[in-house]
């Protein structure tokens, strides 16, 4: 392994000179308030936190904490919105605030990609090649939805469902972000929005990105803080649906908290995907999806192919070909567009891979890492891959979240199938086999909410993303991700208004007119 | 001395894994008729029989769920045609649970056997209107099917003895799930009946499991239970809904909560859609 910092790949045959980007295109403020009803205004009963580098250890700026009392101007803000304009607007209008916010993500999208690597600590080149692009894309597709939703619901009435409570994740920040805002906007929704407390940074320059778009103040607004936030976000009575990206715990405790309210909830949680490899499988095509598979991201990838089953018999030519391949990754400044590996995005999330890493060897499992330098300042944890794991082992059973692949056997296709899915987790899987029959024998037979065969953590707007089991209801993306934010013959259905305050009196879509 | 026939009396009992078993705890409770008349003891089914009846379903998840769409269309269809034989039986029995004139009840099983017709077609048909060919940025062939989520209980409705029962049970079992109900605490015997028809028919043991009992004792085992995958609280009594929807956040079934149905109004499709996943497949095209 080279490290990018650390000047060591000079020494290889393959080194490349530092290539930072510059940082210069962004401009931190100081400090952040909460982006409530248009404005940025100070929170009224909250504190303020420090969000660093995970690089570094940086201090990047203050921001403020919302207190219950700031959630709750944020849901009347976007109530106000909701019922005076947002729901009233005609689709075609909403579809032209979503092209617009697009467009400016597209101009920007230098500045949002260097924030995010930042704030984030993920190599650059992901955050401009994946993160940004995909947020783009994503509120394109759904502007498209905005004046198209009685097509989606097979001609049957729907009706927003009014004021929509999100809480994101800090691993893609501003992907989640947009797969979040976008879908709830086109339906006619308005939003309250909690970015994760580590990255906040892209969702405060998004709050940027709503007034260049001219968007009715109270239509998105963005409540920073921590869990209690959250919970203030899920909690509140205004709030007609929760939409959660996050880990399985706190996905439960959503769960828990808005049983009995009739409060529509989506969740996409953790995983612990099986990456399926056959003895047939093209042996380089495969180690390139097994690594991008478990190390994009650092890792920090709730559909992270984190569990690799290797049919024995090719058991030491895949574990040859992946060791090779890792030596060639590069670790280090996630500025540097020749980094692979970036920071892990916070000491508590570095602890927690450390934990589940160590608990690893003591549990018997054979670690391995390529020889590699960390730089001496900010979280940062090797590539790490795990050979003799069964599946008792807490590696192969709980989400590490982190660049660590656990590597287990398997002889048979049903020896494969059944040890993929033994887990409570169900998000996503891989398989690699030239065989179609077999690839699609296998695919039917996983129970995960999106298989990939012969390649590996691909998104896209137009596909459904989410998961079974424990990885938590609802879809992501597609026509499918429209379902989420749409009640489809009224939100009384069921008996229920969500919080009881109901839809506005705009909440017949025009589109439905 | 010419005496009336003494008529011989059926013992309800539970079905569980396709057959007929009294409750592993030996209770039974009095059932009986609107007007009070006595009708039946039925098996007073036990937190054990719950969980027994989950580890039934699960046994026959593989089978009934890999089956094709066709032949689980079939398969209700024929449940369908030997309800049509039993009409005047279960027309006696709705009517005795529910209090209705004959030919209400006659009309009751009619429409329960109509709507076991309508889910029957649905079998092959709704993961074409679910399921999507997705037209990814990319060299990809991208597909998302419907696929049933598991296990799923379903707490029957309580005043609608067959043909509530069977709204809720069909929709379970076409999509391919399989399917443990707790029958209506006051109105099982159509249930029970019900089995029996199963039980004749085509449907493989386990995959439609019938409980009869209290619903406050049966409903928690069924809702914590970490084996089930979804929770069809339609009959759910409702001081007891809260709690069980809690309990059923510990694995995160999928819960359909419940609101004011009219069991005669044709059912829109989100009894199916409920029960099913949406599984996305990737593949790349190239040469």
């Amino acid at each position: 392994m080279t490290g990018s910092s650390s000047g060591s790949g000079t020494s290889r045959a393959l080194g490349y000179a530092p290539a930072p980007e510059s940082r210069s295109v962004v401009d931190i403020a100081p400090s952040y308030g909460l982006f409530i009803d248009g404005e940025f205004t100070e929170p009224a009963d909250g504190g303020t936190f420090k969000t660093v580098n995970p690089a570094t250890e940086e201090v990047l700026c203050e921001v403020s904490e919302a207190g219950a009392g700031d959630v709750d101007r944020a849901v009347r803000a976007a109530r106000r919105a909701y019922e005076r304009t947002w729901s009233r607007l005609p689709g075609s209008e909403r579809a032209k605030y979503l092209f617009r916010i697009a467009r400016i993500l597209q101009e920007r999208a230098r500045e949002f990609a260097v924030l995010e690597t930042l704030d984030n600590g993920k190599p650059i080149k992901e955050s401009r090649d994946v993160d940004v692009p995909l947020s783009a894309a994503w509120f394109f597709y759904y502007a498209g939805w905005a004046d198209k939703l009685r097509h989606a619901t097979g001609g049957l009435p729907a009706h927003p469902l009014g004021v929509v409570g999100q809480v994101i994740p800090w691993n893609f920040p501003l992907m989640m972000l947009a797969w979040k805002v976008a879908p709830a906007l086109a339906c006619g929704n308005t939003v309250v929005l909690k970015p994760a407390e580590t990255t906040p940074l892209t969702a405060l320059l998004f709050a940027d990105v709503c007034r260049q778009a001219e968007l009715p103040p109270g239509v998105v607004n963005i409540v920073t803080g921590a869990g209690e936030t959250g919970r203030a976000v899920a909690g509140h009575p205004g709030v007609d649906k929760i939409a959660f990206t996050g880990s399985t715990e706190v996905g439960k405790a959503i769960a828990r908290q808005v049983a009995g309210t009739g409060k529509p909830v989506t969740l996409e949680l953790g995983g612990k995907a099986a990456n399926i490899v056959f003895d047939d499988a093209a042996v380089d095509q495969a180690v390139e999806g097994v690594v991008s598979g478990i190390f994009f991201n650092q890792g920090h990838v709730c559909c992270a192919g984190s569990r690799l089953l290797v049919q024995e018999s090719v058991h030491e030519e895949v574990l040859a070909a992946l060791r090779r391949r890792l030596t060639t990754l590069r670790l280090g400044d996630p500025m540097d567009k020749n980094t692979d590996i970036g920071a892990i995005n916070s000491a508590g999330q570095l602890a927690r891979v450390r934990e589940l890493a160590d608990a690893g060897e003591a549990e018997g499992a054979q670690r391995w890492s390529p020889a590699c330098e960390l730089p001496g300042q900010g979280y940062w944890f090797p590539p790490t891959v795990f050979t003799g794991v069964s599946q008792a082992h807490r590696i192969a059973r709980e989400e590490i979240f982190g660049p660590v692949l656990s590597v287990l056997t398997f002889r048979t296709a049903e020896e494969a199938v059944e040890k993929a899915n033994n887990t409570p987790y169900g998000l996503s899987a891989g398989v690699w086999t030239e065989k179609g029959s077999r690839a699609l024998w296998t695919a039917a037979r996983l129970r995960a909410g999106v298989v990939w065969t012969n390649t590996y953590n691909r998104f896209d707007p137009a596909s459904p993303f989410g998961g079974y089991k424990e990885s938590g209801y609802g879809r992501e993306g597609g026509r499918h991700g429209l379902d989420a934010y749409l009640a489809p013959d009224g939100p009384d259905r069921r008996g229920h208004l969500g919080s009881g305050t109901g839809p506005g009196p705009g909440a017949v879509l025009e589109d439905f007119r | 001395m010419s005496t009336e026939r003494l008529a011989v009396r059926k013992t309800y009992k539970l079905y569980v894994g396709g057959g007929f078993p009294r409750s592993e705890s030996g209770r039974s409770y009095p059932v009986t008729a609107v007007s009070g008349g006595f009708l039946a003891n039925a098996a007073r089914a036990s937190r054990k029989d719950a969980r027994d009846a989950v580890v039934a379903a699960r046994k026959a998840f593989p089978g009934w769920s890999g089956a094709t769409a066709y032949n689980r269309g079939q398969v209700l269809y024929r449940v369908a045609e030997l309800l049509e034989g039993r009409r005047a039986q279960f027309a006696d029995e709705v009517r005795a649970a529910e209090g209705l004139t004959r030919k209400d009840a006659a009309a009751v099983v009619d429409a329960a056997v109509d709507r076991l017709v309508w889910y029957a077609g649905w079998a092959d048909k709704i993961t074409q209107i679910t399921g999507a060919a997705n037209p990814v940025a990319g060299p990809y062939f991208n597909l998302s099917t419907s696929e049933p989520t598991g296990v799923v209980c379903a707490l029957a409705p309580r005043e609608s003895s067959l043909l509530g029962l069977i709204s809720v049970v069909a929709p379970v079992v076409i999509t391919g799930n399989t399917a443990v109900v707790a029958a209506s605490e006051t109105g099982p015997l159509p249930a029970v009946s019900l089995g029996e028809v199963l039980a004749t028919s085509d449907v493989p043991g386990g995959v439609v499991n019938v409980l009869t009992g209290r619903t406050a004792e049966i409903a928690p085992a069924l809702a914590a239970h970490m084996d089930v995958n979804g929770l069809d609280l339609a009959g759910a009594p409702g001081d007891l809904a809260r709690e069980l929807e809690t309990a059923a956040t510990h694995n995160l079934k999928r819960v359909l909560r419940p609101c004011a149905e009219d069991w005669a109004a044709e059912p829109g499709l989100t009894r199916l859609t409920h029960w099913l996943e949406t599984k996305t497949v990737w593949h790349p095209v190239g040469t």
